[in-house]
């Protein structure tokens, strides 16, 4: 059974419909990629899924409804996003940002060692725990955003354009860190303008245009795809 | 100091217990009452505190919840319905009177940010303030702009803090009693306001603050925290409202204007927002130096025999300079909190940080 079950989703904003009934599988332990051009409804469908944008539809997290219930409660039930633009908090700082990825968890144990963990996988985020999170770079910003989600322990990660405005090397960097934790076993469901990078990483991709999902299937073929070539790959 | 942090703290103990005789033999009972009104005034803006400077919730209409506790301590405790209550049952039910208002100015405003709360809030106060002023008909509840006169002084233990004691030989007038009642509750809104700052609710304010839609995708409940931040604030205006109306022993509309609501704000934004000793002392420098410019009436008066320029008026030039000089030079406030002076002060670096972190391949 998938981990995410989503059905129908639809997602409008007044009278403009931005995701027109979809469908997305995420199976446990999958890193699954949603690209698109600007616009497509990808950002709008992670805020439905994650309870931010009133959708309509049917949300399962391992059978669980989670359409319906507030976003608070959304994030209590297992899901991470790392939104558009970071959303560090940046007159905190790195620590305390961290701090907060694991307000819905009680257990000081577990949250010192992932704390640890967090600080191991993003050495520089150690460096700067004493810095407000608003004076990183944006690359260090990005890896604050993961960190913060991934300290909530969650079973799965939403990840909304990890590249977006981020220099190349910078780009390399997180997307090397988000092959790492998926290798870790975190389930991931990763918004990406740029399908090469967003295929290279993931298994399996869904193609969105217009708020409707026009292909999916495995990244490897997807990316053979002439269609996806021409209109994503740009060749 | 820091190596006698008891000594310290025993010394401030005693400054503050003396502080009335010191300011009364030094500068005449009258300044006691002004001391009185500073330590009111400190009240207000530590509740105003919780909910601009900790959530973040820009709120112009704060003095309704000051209207409120106040005239419910004038309704439970005057001639007028003919209810005299004790004061530890007024209070207490006047704050929260004013926390139940804040919940229901919390809650159409859930959606509004910055500008827009700012503009709802001022209306809210406004309406409180319009509806005290017409409430004498048909049914007098507040007797409208004439106020409410004759309103029970606190009295504990059937000792009247409305009239001087005398202990020991000693004569304690009653702004002297006055300042002792308010300065225990200032002490105990100051445990409060630090225990919160430093709770997991405060830290779901501050979170709240920085990022709504990144707050609650952390899992916090930002509609239940927005109204606990408008809800603790209120209570503490409340509280303020009850002893300002037991002091006076006389409300009228007129002390709860939006003016009220500009003032208690720019005491916060003087001081420093988000950080308690900043907000003290800007609630003592808003409170005492328009006291203080009194006297340049007095003086115009003494050395060219005639008032030239009105003291009122002054006040209100210098208030003006003294914000935007403030504006200029120390932003964050006089004594800002952590947060805010690390964020004013280390915007220099964040480019020299960007070049480092893109040509850096080994983090």
């Amino acid at each position: 059974m998938s981990l995410l079950s989503v059905h129908g989703l639809k997602v409008a904003y007044g009278g403009i419909q931005a995701v027109r009934g979809i469908d997305i599988e995420v199976a446990e332990g999958e890193l699954v990629c949603l690209i698109g051009a600007n616009g497509a409804g990808k950002s709008s469908t992670l805020k439905g899924i994650m309870g931010l944008a009133h959708p309509r539809g049917e949300v399962l997290l391992a059978g669980e409804r989670l359409h319906k219930l507030p976003t608070h409660a959304i994030a209590a039930r297992g899901l991470a996003l790392v939104p558009e633009g970071r959303g560090v908090f940046g007159r905190l700082t790195v620590a305390e940002n961290l701090d907060m990825g694991a307000y819905a968890r009680r257990d000081r144990a577990g949250i010192q060692a992932d704390l640890a963990r967090a600080y191991d996988l993003f050495p520089r985020l150690a460096e700067r725990r004493a810095q407000l999170a608003g004076t990183l770079s944006g690359g260090e910003q990005q890896m604050l955003a993961i960190a913060r989600a991934l300290m909530g322990r969650p079973r799965l990660l939403l990840l909304d354009e990890p590249s977006m405005g981020l220099a190349p090397l910078m780009v390399r960097k997180i997307y090397e860190t988000i092959a790492m934790i998926a290798a870790e076993g975190v389930t991931l469901l990763l918004v990406e303008q740029n399908a090469h990078l967003a295929l290279k990483v993931s298994q399996r991709a869904y193609v969105m245009e217009s708020g409707e999902i026009t292909l999916s299937g495995a990244s490897a073929e997807l990316a053979a795809n002439p269609r996806v070539r021409a209109a994503y790959l740009g060749e | 100091m820091r190596e006698r942090p008891r000594l310290a703290l025993a010394l401030l103990a005693v400054l503050l217990a003396a502080l009335p005789f010191l300011i009364g033999t030094g500068l005449g009972n009258s300044w006691v009452r002004v001391l009185d009104f500073v330590l009111l005034y400190v009240l207000l803006a530590l509740g105003l505190n919780i909910v601009v400077g900790y959530a973040g919730l820009l709120d112009l209409g704060y003095i309704a919840f000051y209207a409120l506790g106040a005239y419910l301590y004038a309704w439970l405790a005057s001639p007028h319905f003919g209810l005299h209550l004790p004061f530890w049952m007024v209070l207490p039910l006047g704050a929260a009177l004013a926390g139940v208002f804040g919940v229901l100015l919390g809650a159409p405003t859930l959606r509004l940010r910055g500008d827009y709360l700012a503009i709802v809030t001022l209306g809210f106060g406004e309406i409180i303030r319009i509806f005290m002023n017409n409430l004498n008909a048909p049914f007098n509840l507040t007797n409208g702009p004439q106020g409410m006169n004759l309103i029970d002084p606190v009295s504990i233990g059937g000792v009247s803090l409305g009239k001087s004691l005398e202990v020991a030989g000693i004569t304690l007038p009653s702004t002297y009693l006055y300042y002792y009642l308010f300065l225990a509750a200032t002490l105990l809104v100051i445990v409060v306001a630090m225990r919160l700052q430093h709770s997991r609710v405060g830290r779901a304010w501050a979170a709240l603050r920085e990022d709504e839609i990144a707050a609650a995708a952390m899992g916090i409940n930002t509609r239940n925290v927005k109204l606990l931040a408008f809800a603790m604030g209120a209570t503490f205006g409340g509280l303020a409202g009850g002893l300002f109306a037991a002091f006076q022993g006389f409300i009228s509309p007129e002390s709860f204007t939006l003016w009220e609501s500009i003032l208690v704000l720019c005491m916060i934004v003087l001081g420093g927002m988000g950080n308690i000793p900043g907000v003290i002392l800007g609630a003592v420098l808003l409170t005492v130096i328009p006291e203080a410019l009194r006297y340049i009436g007095d003086l115009q008066r003494a050395t060219l025999g005639q008032v030239v320029v009105d003291p009122a008026d002054l006040r209100m030039l210098l208030f003006g300079v003294a914000l935007v000089a403030m504006m200029l030079f120390r932003p964050a406030g006089l004594l800002p909190s952590r947060q805010r002076k690390r964020e004013f002060s280390a915007q220099d670096g964040v480019a020299e940080q960007e070049q480092a972190s893109l040509y850096d391949t080994k983090a």
